[in-house]
Order: structure tokens, then sequence, then C-alpha cells
């Protein structure tokens, strides 16, 4: 599903379709409803999703930068993103990078959570 | 000519003649970021009301503002590059220009006319006209054998027509000279690992840069630059057991009082006492989290606290005197600011995700009244036109 959608993505981009825009919109919007992958997130309620959402765009935000293009840690653009593994993601968001300000966050989300984190930042998240 | 046509030339002009002789200062005016929407508030501190919103600035997420020194315009530093120039009288942009792919923070020169801004990317420092936004110099903060660009953080104006930033991926600070119309810069080199902001003393005699990478802070003297950046407080840090720090304290605004600096602990729920004259610990004060700005009321009589995610709904205040918490305050969710006025009898606050700023009386600490914003963040009033550092 997040392959496919960053593969629409892509497609969008390069051809800059209205219609395709819209659908992705509505894609993207249904994704977030519903959850990822036929929701494989059952134990994330509605509430707790924007929460994460807001999460990623305020508090990731601070240093990644609002629209994810990068800050003092850096960008987390689905293009940024295409060649970093999802275990290394994972990983980097709960244990944190030794030696830069990218805290652990394992003591605040759940594995769950990072990982409905980390497909959010391959689909590529708006403000 | 007919009666209308008489009646509606006289609310015409009466119209007119109130329009012209609504003269107003802007030294009760401030500005607020709201981040949720690219936009910034002018508001009005003695009425405690919002003026306007003028949107269209981008990306702000820290994003931060200097005024000119007529405190008509305020520059605001957005995340991705942009500096746009506001009048805050006729509450409008009257210049915006994207001068990097990603910036910091900035400063405006001692007489007013230049305007630095910091970048994270391409890295550097670029300074403008403060008139026309022209670009007058560029620094690009080259280090190394590999020509790279450092990000440049904790930029600040010193007297002397002088600017002062740190190189975070370099370790180094930077001191460059104005006064003969060009730039003229002296590096400091080695003087810490990963310098993260920085902050320059009320009277601008001393720029200090707080350090990611290792204890202690350095400490550049402007009376002596010849003498070289040195170290003071070398257990200041995040000491041997590293806790995780989920928000990086500020440094801008640290409290001074008369005989103490107060400063945010690094990932500790403490705020340090430290005397000013020889920069020993003599206190700390255990708080509510980890502490982000530790501002002192501007009569140094209290000192405010807010703190990083997660504890981020609490704002506490500080006795100057007694080294206790006076009171705690649940502003709400995501408590980033504050900006006294300038003789400190209210505080506004900032609480992002609650959507608002609450403006509190900081002698009975009554919230006084509440202001409905889109994700605010900091908030800017026009006296800091005229004051070294800010």
């Amino acid at each position: 599903m997040t392959a496919l959608l960053t593969r629409v993505k892509h497609c969008m981009v390069k051809h800059n379709n209205q219609l395709l825009k819209l659908l992705l919109t509505i894609a993207m919007f249904m994704f977030y409803v519903t959850g990822y992958a036929g929701d494989t997130y059952q134990n994330i309620t509605e509430q707790r999703r924007a929460e994460l959402h807001n999460l990623l765009i305020q508090d990731c935000g601070s240093c990644h930068g609002m629209t994810m293009k990068g800050g003092l840690g850096p960008a987390l653009t689905p293009d940024a993103l295409k060649n970093k593994s999802r275990q290394t993601i994972e990983m980097t968001i709960l244990q944190g990078r030794p030696g830069t300000p990218m805290p652990p966050w394992q003591s605040i989300l759940s594995k769950e959570e990072v990982r409905w984190l980390v497909d959010a930042l391959y689909v590529g998240v708006t403000p | 000519m007919s009666m209308v046509t008489k009646s509606v030339l006289l609310v015409f002009l009466l119209s007119m003649s109130v329009a012209c002789t609504t003269l107003r200062g802007t030294g009760d005016l401030g500005v607020v970021i709201e981040r949720g929407s690219g936009s910034v508030q002018i508001v009005d501190t003695t009425q405690r009301i919002s003026l306007k919103q003028v949107n269209g600035l981008g990306d702000l997420s820290h994003a931060s503002i200097v005024y000119s020194r007529d405190e008509r315009y305020a520059y605001v530093f957005g995340r991705d590059g942009g500096l746009t120039k506001v009048d805050i009288l006729k509450g409008e942009i009257s210049k915006r220009i994207i001068q990097s792919g990603n910036s910091i923070g900035g400063a405006i020169s001692q007489d007013g006319k230049l305007v630095a801004v910091s970048n994270y990317k391409p890295g550097g420092v670029k300074v403008f006209d403060s008139n026309t936004l022209e670009l007058v110099a560029n620094i690009p903060a080259i280090y190394g054998d590999t020509n790279q660009q450092s990000k440049v953080v904790g930029l600040v104006d010193a007297p002397g027509q002088r600017f002062v930033f740190s190189l975070y991926d370099a370790g180094e600070i930077w001191l460059t000279d104005f006064s003969s119309g060009k730039a003229e810069t002296t590096r400091y080199k080695n003087i810490g690992r990963q310098p993260y902001d920085g902050l320059i003393s009320p009277d601008g005699r001393y720029y200090i840069a707080g350090l990611f990478g290792e204890d202690g802070l350095a400490v550049l003297d402007l009376w002596h630059p010849e003498k070289g950046v040195k170290r003071i407080l070398s257990d200041y840090g995040r000491g041997s057991k590293k806790m995780p720090v989920y928000k990086m304290p500020h440094l801008e605004g640290w409290a001074m009082t008369e005989d103490y600096a107060f400063l945010p602990a690094v990932g500790r729920n403490q705020v340090l006492v430290v005397n000013r004259r020889n920069w020993k610990q003599v206190a700390s004060i255990t708080v509510h989290g980890q502490p982000v700005f530790v501002m002192a009321r501007p009569d140094g009589r209290q000192v405010w606290v807010n703190f990083a995610y997660p504890r981020n709904d609490t704002v506490q205040v500080i006795s100057t005197e007694q080294l206790q918490i006076l009171k705690t305050l649940k502003p709400g969710k995501a408590v980033l600011h504050m900006e006294f006025t300038s003789r400190g009898e209210q505080v506004w606050v900032s609480a992002r995700d609650a959507g608002k700023v609450t403006v509190y009386d900081t002698e009975s600490f009554n919230a006084i009244t509440t202001l409905p914003m889109n994700k605010p963040s900091g908030i800017f009033f026009t006296n800091r036109a005229h004051r070294i550092g800010l």
C-alpha cells in the first residue's frame, strides 16, 4: 500500500495531473482515517492517530521542518527516505542517534506507533 | 448637488478624516507567530487584542523576529529560508525574499541598517540591507579541508556593528565586524563540539555558546576578543549519564538577575542557579520537566520556566529571592514561548496545541485574557528593537 501510494505520488509529480492529485488526496485521507494497509494498527485509536500526526508535524518538525525538508535534523521526505530501510528508521526513532540531538522515543512511543509514523513518512506528511 | 449626494459626500469626508487622524505609535505592539497557518498576528499589549493577521510567510517552525529601530517593521525569519519584512502599522508584508533553503534565525545590526540570517542549508550567514532586503554580504561558513559549509546557530548582534555566531558542524565561533563597511571575520576554532545555540549578555559584552557534544559553555569576551574563547561551567551539560533531551533548551533570554544567572539544565528536570561573578553553581531547583526557556521578569524578581515535550502543558514561576517555586500554571498543551511586556506587569504565553495565547498578570497570576491563534509559537514585542542581542 505504502509503495503503491509513493509510486502514484511520483507519477503525479511527473504529470502534474489535477485529477490524479484529487484522487491521491482522497486516497491519503482514507489512508489516515482507516489506518494503513487494511488497518494493522488496531491498538491505535483515531484520537491517538491525530495526536501522532500532530507530533510528527509539530514536534518532529521542530528539528526536521514542518514540511520534513530538514533543519538541525536531516530531511525526512519520501525522497530522502527511499533508500533507507524501514528497520533503520524505526530503530533511529526508538533508540535515538548517539552523538546527535536525536533522542530515543521508546519511553514515549510504542513500537506499533513508531511503525505508524514511519508509514506516514514514507507516504509523505503535510501540515 | 442633491441632498443625497451631499450626505454621501459628508459621510465620505468624515470617514476620511477619521482614517487620517488615527495616528498611533508601535511601542505597545507585538507579533505572534502562527506556525499552523504560516501567518503572524499583530497584537496590542495595552488593549490586549489582536489587530490583524498577516498571511503568506511560509514554514514558520522555529521562526523568530527582530525589529527595525523605529519599531515599525518586523523581520520574520522562517524555516524555509524566507525573510519577510512586515509593516506592523499597515498590517501587511512590505517585502519578502527566499534567501536560502533552510534557515534558523537572525539579527539586526547596532545601527539598524543590516539584517543577518543564519542558515542550515546551504549553511553560513547572509547579510541584507534592512531597507531593501538586497544582499550586502555572504559569509558561507566554510570549514575544514573539504570546503563544506557549516550549519550556523546562535547568531546575535553585538556592539561595534558586529555579528557573532556559532558553527554547529565545525565547532567554531565567528565574529564578523561591519564597522568599516565591509565584512571582516575573525574565526575562533576548537571552541567545543556541536555548539547548538548562543546568547549575548544584556550589556553586549559576553557571547556564550551552549555545546551539545560535550559539557561546559564557550565564552567570548567581546571587550577583549583578542583573548580568545574560554570555557565556563565545565559541568554544565548532559553529564556522564546522558538523559534523552526531547527539546534543546533555548539560550536566548537566559535569566540574569543582579547576582545570579538561571540556566535550564540539559536533559534533567532542574533549573540551575549560577553566581554571575565566578560562574560557580550555587543551587539547583527541581522543576516540573526539562526546562526550555528560563526567563526573568524585567525587574528580575521572578523567573518563568516552560518545559519540553511531553511535560509541556505547564509553566512554573520561581522566586529569585527564595530560589523556590512560587506558582505552577497550566496554560494548555504545548507551551512554546513567553514574552513579558517591557515593564513586566503582564506575560503572554503561547500554547501551540491548545491554539491560544494567554495573558497573565505577573503579580496575581490570574489569566487576564486569552487570544485564539493557529498553533502559536514565538511571541515578540517591539521593545526588543532597543535591546542588544534581540
